[in-house]
């Protein structure tokens, strides 16, 4: 034990972002303490939407200049986290934009008045006819989105189990929280919850097998281990690798730790299913480019084909299970699997390019996923949500921009050109394809997954275009400039991505740096 | 030591022989004779009193007392090695553990204050 | 010298920016009419009739201008705007004036606006509307039913658009833009009465067949720009002046292709007969004065290619000779006036083909010919539509006849379309069709006998059975009754144009080919577009040889007609006849060769594919989809929805994950 303590440098410019966020998250929390009921709801919304103007505001002024490493190693901003942060940061704006969506009502439309009471209980009517609201969806929001800030941007294995944790536990608690179908909502959080433990679990096996290697738990630190020989310590080496991955990949839903998917996505509100498939995926693969590229590259010829047969089987699953779903969110959520999947191809990559590629898909993926939850969430039957596929029926001709817009979504996922799914299957592919075999043989898979979900796709059109409507009161609700504007900028941004994807494809060549 | 791992799977068989062992062996030669008691929600030989409502579940404020009692908790364990060592850590260390104190103790003692946290009934 | 005609050629001056109105103000009226619904339904007509009339009051500067400046210098280009640009290839998207395009500008506006002007009368009465008998509309449905007089007009805008883009495109792509528009324009205005289904059919023939010959448009096209890396007219033509033989053969051959289709010539004229089915005036400005013979002006306006390339060049003049003849034959039998029009418009435009055929000594002729009988024979149409508008509708020739004292101004109009065609000195016909008659019988060998002959042959039954439509029509018994028709001279805004055209059809001729002139003033005035179009050889026959076996061969064929159809009764119903009436009724059995060469095969291969599409194809996809549900279903199992199980797949999955990689090493 040293003497005397070195307080490590702070770049304070540099992690402003994050701080800002989290600052945002505790004030949130103060404000539940204080502040009337009834103006609660709204001064969330807007100390949220300021919290992450601001941190936007720090990453585009300050964090973009200071690309350190900082706070002794710990956290990294390089191009890849600032790029990836900015990312989130805007996920986080639209996710909040939704989830603040009344729908005419009094109060946030998604959420359960009251969390803690039993469904269906004497108490719950009680919360509802009183009229509360959990507006404290608004700080763990942005809790979880601060751990996912320090997640991409990890520079060691105890940092990034932190962030891990500062992600998760939040939005198991989101996941709980839907106002109707609340035995579904609370059942799926619990297992979100279980099974995430399971994971960390897994993660921190593996951090610990790894320090046992590199006597480290920095990724540099890691890195430089690998490049030595460490005799009787070699064994632990590959186990390690493989465990740490584990965990991280339970995080993007890959196959065979991706069961939480779908019920997850199903039973939460829809509104926090998109913010989490969006900006959950982006962080878990900014951690997983992290401590691959970084950490553990020197030995990728010994794990790298397990990586490559689990991107394989993720998007064959993925796709695969998409084609029987009946409920509108668990086909996306299948869908959001094979997309893993394909990102995960991109990042056996193993180049600049590669990295540029996955971080533009996550970007476009993220971007039309949350638009379409939150489609998925202003379309209605009777007061809640038409989840099934069957209600969709006739949806265009009723409400043809809607369904319009849906549809063009859906094209997005399906990667048709001119949309920006398209261009970040191409910005994905193409690098692992001069990747060597092994990249050819996923990126063929990877097609074929792709006809598959396209035609789970286009079902979708057809239904909602050729098809009779089952019944007549399924409509749209009428959205609020909120939702519409999370819509409009995802939808938009689809677009955009498709057709002129060139400046952000620049942006993201030149945010393709690690420090190492 | 030919391969490396053998010692490592030797461990892992070890394990899955002990569990595999005794959950067997208990259920050969354990006794099974089932009463009232042991059909309960913890069986732990104590009669909940009183029965919880609704079908066995406890009400939600035996959680938030031991929420209650993580938050301190954790405020003590990082508390105590800054106390034994906090001559050595200078002003820097004190104003850190000023803004940990606030960020997890008072803001979140405050909002559980306020929302009626402390109230048992 | 040759540098100065070089730089002279490759450099046209600037054309006036507002040309491009020429273009545009039909367009505009186009677009009025159709977007602008039911409000235009009072003025549409009159105002596309106007904006048709301003377009060639817009030519005429532009006229004078080019004939203000030296024969060299006359052509001008004017470029809207680089319309593609890939790469070191560009196109810029311009307009070409020069005497060429110049003669069609003006043929296409002065004879589409009258014919617009004679549609103002046609078409008043027309109710647009499917009128079921016995079946009175109520006021309501009379109230929706759409106004077709305003959409007919619009159409007409339209192909006059298309046309005169045709004709002014600097470039084979936007050439064929237009080429592609005036198809439009043709099937819309065929299946103009789209209720009857065998007119829609007759449209939809139309299309097809002019698909077939579009593709060989398409296919020179991307020949061009692969062989000379330029698809307008300058590039290719200095281009081609080097090129391959081999190159400017199949890009020729290709040309002649989608000439064939357009113009319907032989093998691709089946469509013409049946195109009748549009309303008359549509059939005399569309299927006989202008977009017919856009197959003519693309040879001509190829000339550099045909030039270099005498094996297609002979091609175009073997079509011409057949076609000619072979419209020729299918005329004598025809019974209905319109299809018996089509049949001459088809063996008139065989001529034109015979002379484009014949390289620079015929370009002028082709283009001579091409005038005079967009006057005569849309006089003839028109005449044709104003008999059947006082005839009820009645295009069966047999029950004609002895109509020349019911309306006077019809058949005097009529009639002088009549001597036009069959080259009756001094009307038009005369002058042209007798240039190229003797054009064809230059050359060595068997060739101008045979193209000569062909040509002379042609002109005795040209006179034949366009003296049994005027005999049959206009004079010999009525054989009609009183009681079921009225016949009666039409409007005057039907009679007006039928007058003005057949002023040009008496007249034309011997302004353009002016006897006492040293050069004929047709051939100087196309020279430097086309090269010298006077006769340097002399014909293997001397001249008023031609001339006079020209006139035998007319006069042999007028008279077979008059003992025939005036001399003796016709009967109102068509004898069975020989075998070679039969035929040629039966278009020579052109449409059974069809059927049997191309329909049956591809029936036949779509059928073969179908099938293998179905059980193959369809099969394969089918299948696979079917087994991707099936494993979707038995995946989906594995989804349970216990949390045990989902976290006992994970463990199987580290287990496993780390078991592979383990054998691995």
């Amino acid at each position: 034990m040293p003497t005397v303590f070195e307080a490590p440098e702070i770049n304070w410019a540099a992690i402003a972002p994050m701080l800002v966020v989290m600052a945002g998250g505790l004030i949130g929390i103060v404000v539940e303490a204080f502040v009337p009921r009834r103006r609660r709801h709204s001064v969330q919304v807007a100390l949220s939407v300021v919290a992450l103007v601001l941190a936007f505001v720090a990453l585009v002024t300050l964090t973009v200049d200071n690309r350190v490493k900082t706070l002794g190693g710990s956290v990294v901003m390089d191009g890849m986290s600032v790029f990836l942060q900015g990312s989130l940061i805007v996920f986080g704006l639209l996710g909040v934009l939704t989830m603040a969506e009344k729908f005419g009502g009094d109060r946030p439309d998604a959420f359960t008045p009251m969390g803690a009471a039993i469904p269906g209980s004497a108490y719950e009517a009680a919360a509802d006819r009183a009229g509360l609201a959990t507006s404290e969806v608004f700080p763990l929001a942005l809790f979880s989105l601060s751990g996912m800030m320090m997640f991409v941007a990890a520079g060691d294995l105890i940092t990034m189990f932190v962030a891990l944790e500062v992600l998760s536990l939040p939005l198991y608690v989101l996941v709980g929280l839907a106002r109707r179908r609340r035995l579904l909502s609370q059942e799926a959080s619990l297992k979100y919850f279980l099974l995430g433990a399971f994971a960390s679990a897994f993660f921190l096996f593996g951090s610990a097998l790894l320090y046992g290697y590199a006597a480290t738990t920095d990724l540099d630190g890691i890195a430089a281990a690998i490049t030595e020989t460490r005799p009787g310590l070699e064994p632990l080496l590959v186990p390690a690798i493989l465990l740490v991955l584990v965990g991280l990949l339970f995080k993007v839903g890959a196959v065979p730790f991706h069961s939480w998917t779908p019920d997850a996505y199903q039973g939460a509100p829809t509104p926090v299913t998109g913010f989490m498939a969006a900006a959950t995926k982006l962080a878990a693969f900014g951690a997983i480019l992290r401590f691959v590229y970084v950490g553990v590259e020197g030995t990728r010829w010994s794990w790298e084909v397990g990586l490559a047969v689990i991107a394989a089987l993720t998007m064959v699953v993925g796709a695969v299970l998409s084609v029987t779903q009946t409920d509108i969110k668990r086909l996306l959520a299948y869908s959001s699997i094979a997309h893993a999947g394909f990102i995960l191809v991109g990042v056996l990559a193993f180049s600049t390019l590669g990295l540029r590629g996955v971080m533009f898909y996550l970007l476009a993926y993220g971007l039309m996923t949350i638009a379409a939850f939150a489609i998925v969430s202003m379309v209605r039957q009777g007061g809640t949500e038409a989840t099934q596929l069957s209600q969709w029926a006739g949806l265009g001709q009723r409400h043809p921009i809607l369904a319009a817009t849906f549809g063009f979504l859906l094209l997005a996922f399906a990667g048709i050109p001119l949309t920006s799914g398209f261009t970040a299957k191409f910005a994905a592919f193409a690098p692992a394809i001069e990747s060597g075999t092994l990249g050819v043989v996923l990126v063929v898979i990877g097609v074929l997954a792709s006809a598959v979900t396209a035609f789970v796709y286009v079902r979708i059109i057809v239904l909602m275009y050729f098809s009779d409507a089952t019944s007549e009161d399924v409509v749209a609700a009428e959205a609020s400039p909120l939702t519409t504007a999370a819509v409009a900028v995802g939808a938009v941004a689809t677009v955009v991505l498709g057709i002129v994807p060139g400046p952000v494809l620049e942006l993201a060549a030149q945010a393709s740096e690690l420090i190492r | 030591m030919t391969n490396p791992y053998t010692p490592m799977l030797i461990l892992v068989a070890l394990g899955a022989g002990f569990v595999i062992f005794s959950v067997g062996l208990a259920q050969i030669v354990g006794p099974k004779r089932y009463n009232r008691a042991k059909a309960e929600a913890y069986e732990c030989g104590i009669q909940p009193s009183p029965q919880a409502a609704e079908g066995g579940r406890f009400p939600i404020k035996y959680y938030l007392t031991a929420m209650l009692f993580i938050i301190f908790d954790i405020e003590a364990v990082f508390l105590y090695p800054y106390a034994v060592a906090f001559d050595q850590l200078g002003l820097f260390t004190l104003l850190a553990m000023f803004l940990f104190l606030l960020n997890a103790f008072f803001i979140a003692d405050a909002y559980v204050w306020k929302r009626g946290g402390f109230e048992w009934d | 010298m040759t540098f100065l005609v070089t730089a002279a050629a490759a450099e046209p001056g600037a054309a006036p920016a507002y040309a491009w109105l020429l273009i545009g103000l039909p367009l505009l009226g186009a677009a009025i009419l159709l977007l602008g619904g039911r409000k235009t339904d009072s003025f549409g007509p009159l105002l596309a009739t106007g904006l048709s009339w301003a377009s060639f009051v817009l030519a005429l500067p532009l006229l004078f201008a080019m004939l203000g400046r030296a024969p060299e210098d006359r052509a001008v280009e004017h470029v809207l705007y680089s319309w593609i640009r890939a790469g070191s290839f560009q196109l810029d998207a311009g307009i070409l004036i020069d005497p060429l395009s110049m003669s069609f500008v003006l043929l296409i506006t002065f004879v589409g606006s009258l014919i617009h002007v004679y549609s103002l009368g046609y078409m008043k009465d027309d109710p647009g509307h499917v009128r079921h008998e016995g079946h009175t509309l109520s006021a309501w449905e009379e109230s929706r039913q759409p106004s077709e007089r305003r959409r007919f007009f619009a159409y007409l805008n339209l192909f006059i658009a298309a046309m005169l883009l045709l004709v002014l495109a600097n470039s084979y792509p936007l050439l064929f833009v237009g080429w592609e528009g005036v198809g439009l324009a043709s099937y819309l205005l065929i299946g103009f009465w789209n209720h009857n289904p065998a007119y829609a059919t007759a449209a939809n023939k139309a299309f097809i067949v002019n698909r077939v010959g579009d593709m060989g448009v398409i296919a020179a096209i991307m020949a061009m720009f692969a062989a000379f890396g330029a698809t307008d007219f300058a590039g290719v033509g200095a281009a081609a002046a080097e090129a391959d033989t081999g190159v400017l053969v199949l890009i020729g051959l290709l040309l002649l292709l989608g000439a064939t289709g357009k113009s319907a010539q032989f093998p691709l004229q089946s469509w013409l007969g049946d195109a009748m089915a549009g309303p008359t005036p549509v059939s005399a400005l569309i299927h006989a004065a202008t977009m017919v013979t856009a197959g003519v002006y693309l040879i001509v306006r190829s000339a550099p290619i045909f030039n270099n390339a005498p094996t297609a060049q002979t091609a175009v003049a073997v079509i011409g000779a057949v076609t000619l003849l072979y419209g020729a034959v299918v005329g004598m039998a025809k019974d209905d006036i319109k299809k018996a029009l089509a049949a001459s418009t088809m063996s008139q435009i065989g001529y034109m083909m015979l002379a484009a055929g014949l390289g620079p000594a015929g370009y002028a002729y082709a283009i001579f010919h091409l005038l005079t009988h967009g006057f005569f024979k849309a006089g003839m149409f028109l005449g044709a539509g104003s008999v059947m508008h006082g005839m009820k509708d009645e295009v069966n020739m047999r029950r004609f006849g002895g109509l020349s004292t019911f309306m006077k101004i019809t058949w005097i109009t009529f009639g002088l379309g009549w001597l036009a065609i069959l080259g009756v000195p001094p009307f038009s016909g005369f002058w042209s069709k007798d240039a190229i008659i003797e054009t064809a019988f230059i050359g060595e060998g068997i060739r101008p006998w045979l193209l000569g002959g062909a040509a002379l042959v042609g002109a005795g039954i040209t006179a034949f059975y366009m003296s049994r439509l005027f005999f049959m029509t206009f004079h010999g018994k009525r054989r009609w009754s009183e009681r079921d028709y009225h016949p009666h001279e039409s409007p005057p805004t039907m009679t007006v144009p039928m007058m003005v055209l057949a002023a040009g059809s008496a007249l034309l001729g011997l302004i353009l080919a002016w006897p006492f002139a040293e050069t004929k003033p047709i051939v100087a005035w196309l020279e430097p577009v086309v090269g010298y179009g006077g006769s340097e050889a002399e014909p293997v026959l001397a001249i008023p040889v031609i001339i006079a076996l020209t006139l035998i061969f007319v006069a042999i064929g007028a008279f077979v007609a008059y003992r025939m159809y005036i001399q003796e009764d016709v009967p109102t119903t068509a004898p069975v006849g020989s075998w070679g009436t039969q035929a040629a009724r039966a278009d020579l059995y052109q449409e059974e060769v069809n059927r049997t060469l191309f329909e049956q095969p591809g029936v036949a291969l779509v059928h073969g594919l179908e099938h293998t599409d179905r059980s193959g194809v369809d099969g394969t996809v089918g299948g696979l989809a079917t087994w991707i549900g099936d494993l979707s279903s038995r995946l989906r199992r594995i989804q349970n929805g216990f949390a045990r199980s989902y976290a006992l797949t994970m463990l199987t999955g580290v287990v496993l994950f780390l078991g592979a990689v383990w054998v691995m090493q």
